[in-house]
């Protein structure tokens, strides 16, 4: 049974509009009650896109549409959408009071996509699940009802990859994680299916779908489901790199990683270009951290010496692995808040056990904020402390007199555009932030 | 006039489509819907193309979550509390300025329903979220506000917060604000005030008559100083009050707000209910406004004088400026989208500066305000001190509306009072202004902010143009050439009565 949440850091299932407004020129149609969409755009902030937030078309259930059903107003609404805006690809998404009375949305819709119209429907009340698992949903919704009715019998390009790595807008720096991860697996040689974000190139590009040799997924648990599906329909094989490579050395075990499952797969990615990429990264990244070594070994007036995380699996496990190996910040307590369904605990167990073959790092598995807070505020550890997570814990890290630097959502106290936390570029990027809000602290 | 009837025995206060006769779809002049409600006879019109609205929970959680001493229990799935930790942000920004030196954090929660709980019913899991809440946060008051899934399943919301509130000993409010009622999400405000006013607002023991109680949002502190020149005591409600405060707000010598639209409700609950009367008058914005405000104000609280000394020394500091800036605005073409009665009070403040109002787009219109009094209607007010506004829309912040008229009308300025609207005036390249503090245009002080603000606005439009030149729009060519009223119900959006 769940639980009371205080201080949520995810949505419910239909925050999962997002992964839509990621989708260059996609549009979310809601059919729900008025504040679903404002809901989901007041949790993220900044999440308008091509046709999200105030554009977002929705029918606004009243209480007629509870009582008698908002089937017919679905259908106007609809056809009023292709006549008010111009979007490539339509997803109908259905909240509670749809799901409660029971509309029969897929009949609906059908009328319309038997027009031949890119449009698909979920049904995505919010009682059912997180948007971390509505984003698996939403995503095979699409490749079901859109990509495989649209794409050509194209042939396999071994080489071209379909990357599952992050969840738009739920991650603050999905743009900048893709375009990072693209980078590097361009640079390997392959051809990379970002989906969403301006680079990738709208639902031309989902269309290339069934055409790619493999998936990667980069998390340990969201991604899968969809991961499984093109496995089912493609027969595309999945690499799993079970969390977020950050800096030298993950970025390069991450690359090695796909390479050898490319090569299991009768892919052989160019050998030599591999590792002259590899290289010329590694000297980049670590030319930075031996000009750095000096200021964390040596910086007198204080450093944080140790950090708790708050933010989901993914991010917990790869930013505690770089932040003791690659800056030395010690990780303490940390805290997955993505309610991450029960069977994957112990996977995400194992890999925080990895960290470190001297340490224990607790990870607790904690939706509840408030919770996780009061863990932090009993907890009591010599040095200077660290927190990253989202907006709530600000004022947590001034009671505790820790430095603070928002991570996750809700994140009133953050900006992020394109900033990038994965690969060897968001390693270097997450140092210049914690040591520069640090170094900020001082007069 | 269909007085409102304040029944604080009612679980539950009707929303304003029913309580008020609240339209949300309107295409017309601001005299003729003024008109049209006078005759009692306004008819809402439906969209056949609709966005995402706002929602009822949000703003009765507007109402209860930044007191000081409370705790919120959303009860219903996650998301709809989604956008509740914004409250949270404010009340840590905005308390320095209203007096809370070291504003902690909002305690604000869900009941994260699942599936099962949409089977089986959700009582019993929000039973058990009330006593933890209690337990971890100790709050002198808790709110629960309901949602769509817990108001159409029928969860027994106030019978769990009746049978805690006597079991913790703590008042447990239960607030319906479901969205699906109302598709003007002011409600959701009366709904909030209804379980203040139920909940923590006490008899008067001894009458204040030095106290005033305000009913605002979290703007700047203007009245205190005013007020004390005036020799009167502010008492704000509800945001960054304690429920001590709240619970004297009866011996108030009156009751005055930043904006009927916010407050109506809680005003008459004040008067009707705790014999605190509320002021009669529009709120002070704009010359002729604030004059009528303050002398009204001077009656009530037997300041009189003082009043007149106050606005003698506030009109001989600033009518030059208001002047000057007068000529540099006069005849600028200007543009309006807000709520309802702070939009008319932003067309008001542009009317004294010498702009000429093109039109606007207000969110929803109550035709009266729960004092059911004529001299409270700030649209009539509007138009009796000012004239008629052309192009005067009722749209519920539908933005496919506003584009289209931002695109066929070219502005020189846009003026907006919510999130997400001033997009659209840069995207066209038309100077746009928003400004959240709803006090900072009172009085004479503020219209000369407000003048120097637009006229900065005005002058600095360099980003806008760029911005206009870059932007990626999604509506198509046909929509931006159709008449903006084109999916709004035809022939129905008023009926002229005999």
């Amino acid at each position: 049974m769940s639980k009371p949440i205080e201080q949520q850091r995810f949505m419910c299932a239909i925050g999962a509009m997002q992964t839509v407004v990621a989708i260059p020129r996609a549009v979310p149609i809601l059919h729900s009650g008025p504040g679903c969409g404002t809901m989901v755009s007041g949790f993220f902030g900044k999440a308008k896109g091509y046709a999200g937030g105030n554009t977002a078309p929705c029918t606004n259930f009243t209480e007629r549409e509870v009582v008698f059903g908002g089937e017919s107003k679905l259908e106007e609404l609809i056809r009023n959408t292709y006549r008010v805006l111009d979007t490539d690809l339509q997803v109908v998404l259905t909240g509670c009071t749809s799901a409660i009375v029971g509309d029969d949305v897929e009949r609906v819709v059908k009328t319309f996509a038997e027009e031949g119209k890119p449009i698909v429907t979920l049904e995505t009340p919010g009682f059912k699940c997180s948007n971390f698992e509505a984003h698996d949903l939403v995503v095979n919704a699409v490749i079901d009802q859109y990509v495989d009715r649209c794409a050509r019998a194209a042939e396999k390009d071994s080489r071209l990859v379909n990357l599952f790595a992050a969840i738009p807008c739920q991650d603050p720096f999905w743009k900048g994680n893709l375009e990072e991860l693209k980078r590097v697996l361009e640079g390997i040689g392959l051809r990379v299916n970002v989906l969403f974000g301006p680079y990738s190139r709208g639902v031309e590009e989902w269309k290339t779908i069934p055409a790619a040799g493999f998936s990667i997924v980069v998390s340990p648990w969201y991604g899968l489901k969809i991961a499984r599906r093109l496995e089912e329909k493609y027969g595309q094989p999945c690499y799993n790199f079970p969390y977020l490579p950050i800096g030298g050395n993950e970025t390069t075990r991450f690359l090695r990683g796909v390479e050898h499952f490319a090569a299991a797969q009768g892919t052989k990615l160019p050998e030599a270009r591999v590792n002259a990429f590899i290289a010329r990264e590694e000297l980049a990244f670590y030319e930075e951290l031996d000009g750095l070594a000096a200021f964390l070994l040596e910086f007198r007036y204080g450093l944080p010496e140790f950090v708790h995380v708050l933010h989901d699996a993914s991010y917990v496990i790869g930013i505690a692995k770089f932040l003791l190996h690659e800056t030395g910040i010690v990780p303490k307590e940390q805290f997955v808040t993505d309610n991450t369904p029960e069977e994957y605990h112990d996977r995400i167990r194992a890999e925080m056990k990895k960290i470190s073959d001297k340490k224990d790092i607790p990870v607790f598995f904690e939706p509840d904020g408030g919770l996780a807070q009061q863990r932090i505020r009993d907890a009591d550890h010599e040095g200077r402390g660290l927190i990253l997570g989202c907006g709530w814990d600000k004022r947590l890290a001034r009671d505790k007199g820790y430095d603070f630097l928002s991570i996750s959502h809700p994140s009133p106290y953050r900006l992020a555009l394109t900033t990038c936390y994965a690969g060897y570029k968001g390693g270097l990027r997450l140092i210049e932030d914690i040591y520069n809000t640090v170094l900020a602290t001082y007069e | 006039m269909n007085l409102s009837i304040v029944n604080l025995k009612a679980a539950e206060v009707q929303v304003r489509e029913n309580r008020l006769g609240s339209i949300t779809g309107f295409e017309g002049t601001a005299a003729e819907l003024v008109r049209c409600a006078r005759c009692g006879e306004l008819n809402d019109s439906e969209r056949s193309f609709s966005q995402c609205l706002g929602c009822s929970t949000s703003n009765a959680t507007c109402a209860v979550a930044l007191i000081q001493d409370s705790a919120v229990i959303s009860h219903g799935p996650i998301g709809c509390a989604g956008c509740l930790h914004d409250y949270g942000f404010t009340y840590r920004v905005n308390g320095k300025h209203r007096g809370v030196a070291d504003p902690q954090q909002r305690r604000i929660f869900s009941s994260n329903m699942d599936e099962n709980d949409t089977v089986y019913g959700g009582s019993e899991k929000l039973a058990a979220a009330i006593r933890q809440v209690c337990q971890r946060v100790k709050p002198n008051v808790i709110f629960i506000v309901t949602t769509c899934a817990s108001g159409i399943i029928g969860d027994d919301v106030q019978g769990a917060a009746d049978e805690a509130e006597q079991e913790l000993g703590i008042p447990v409010a239960a607030i319906f604000c479901e969205g699906f009622r109302s598709k003007i999400w002011t409600s959701g405000f009366d709904a909030g005030y209804h379980g203040v006013a139920r909940k923590l607002i006490k008899p008067p023991v001894k009458k204040q008559k030095d106290l005033v109680n305000i009913v605002n949002f979290w703007g700047a502190d203007v009245f205190s100083e005013w007020f004390k020149r005036l020799g009167l005591r502010v008492n704000y409600l509800t945001p960054y009050a304690t429920t001590k405060q709240i619970a004297v707000s009866s011996e108030a010598v009156a009751t005055v707000q930043i904006c009927s639209t916010l407050g109506s409700y809680l005003a008459a609950a004040l008067e009707q209910e705790f014999g605190v009367p509320e002021i009669c008058v529009s709120p002070p914005y704009g010359i002729e406004q604030t004059e009528k405000w303050f002398r009204e104000l001077g009656k009530m609280t037997g300041k009189e004088t003082e009043a007149e000394v106050f606005l003698r020394e506030e009109r001989e500091k600033w009518l030059p400026e208001i002047e000057a800036l007068k000529q540099k605005l006069f005849g600028k073409t200007a543009y309006v989208t807000a709520g309802a009665s702070h939009g008319h009070a932003l067309l008001g403040l542009l009317k004294e500066l010498g702009l000429c109002p093109l039109g606007a787009a207000i969110f929803h219109h109550d035709p009266v305000y729960d004092k059911g009094i004529d001299t409270l209607d700030s649209l009539n007010n509007l138009v009796e001190l000012y004239g008629d506004v052309p192009g005067y829309n009722v749209c519920n912040k539908q933005e496919f509306e506003l584009v289209n008229i931002l695109h066929r009308t070219r502005p020189d300025v846009l003026l907006a009072r919510h999130g997400g609207m001033t997009l659209w005036g840069a995207k066209f390249g038309v100077p746009s202004l928003l400004i959240g503090d709803e006090h900072y245009g009172m009085g004479y002080e503020g219209l000369v902010k407000y003048g120097r603000r637009i006229v900065n606005t005005i002058e600095n439009d360099e980003f806008v143009k760029n911005l206009a030149r870059h932007t990626v729009i999604p509506y198509s060519k046909w929509w931006l050439e159709q008449d903006p009223c084109t999916f709004l119900g035809t022939g129905t959006s008023y009926v002229e009565a005999d």
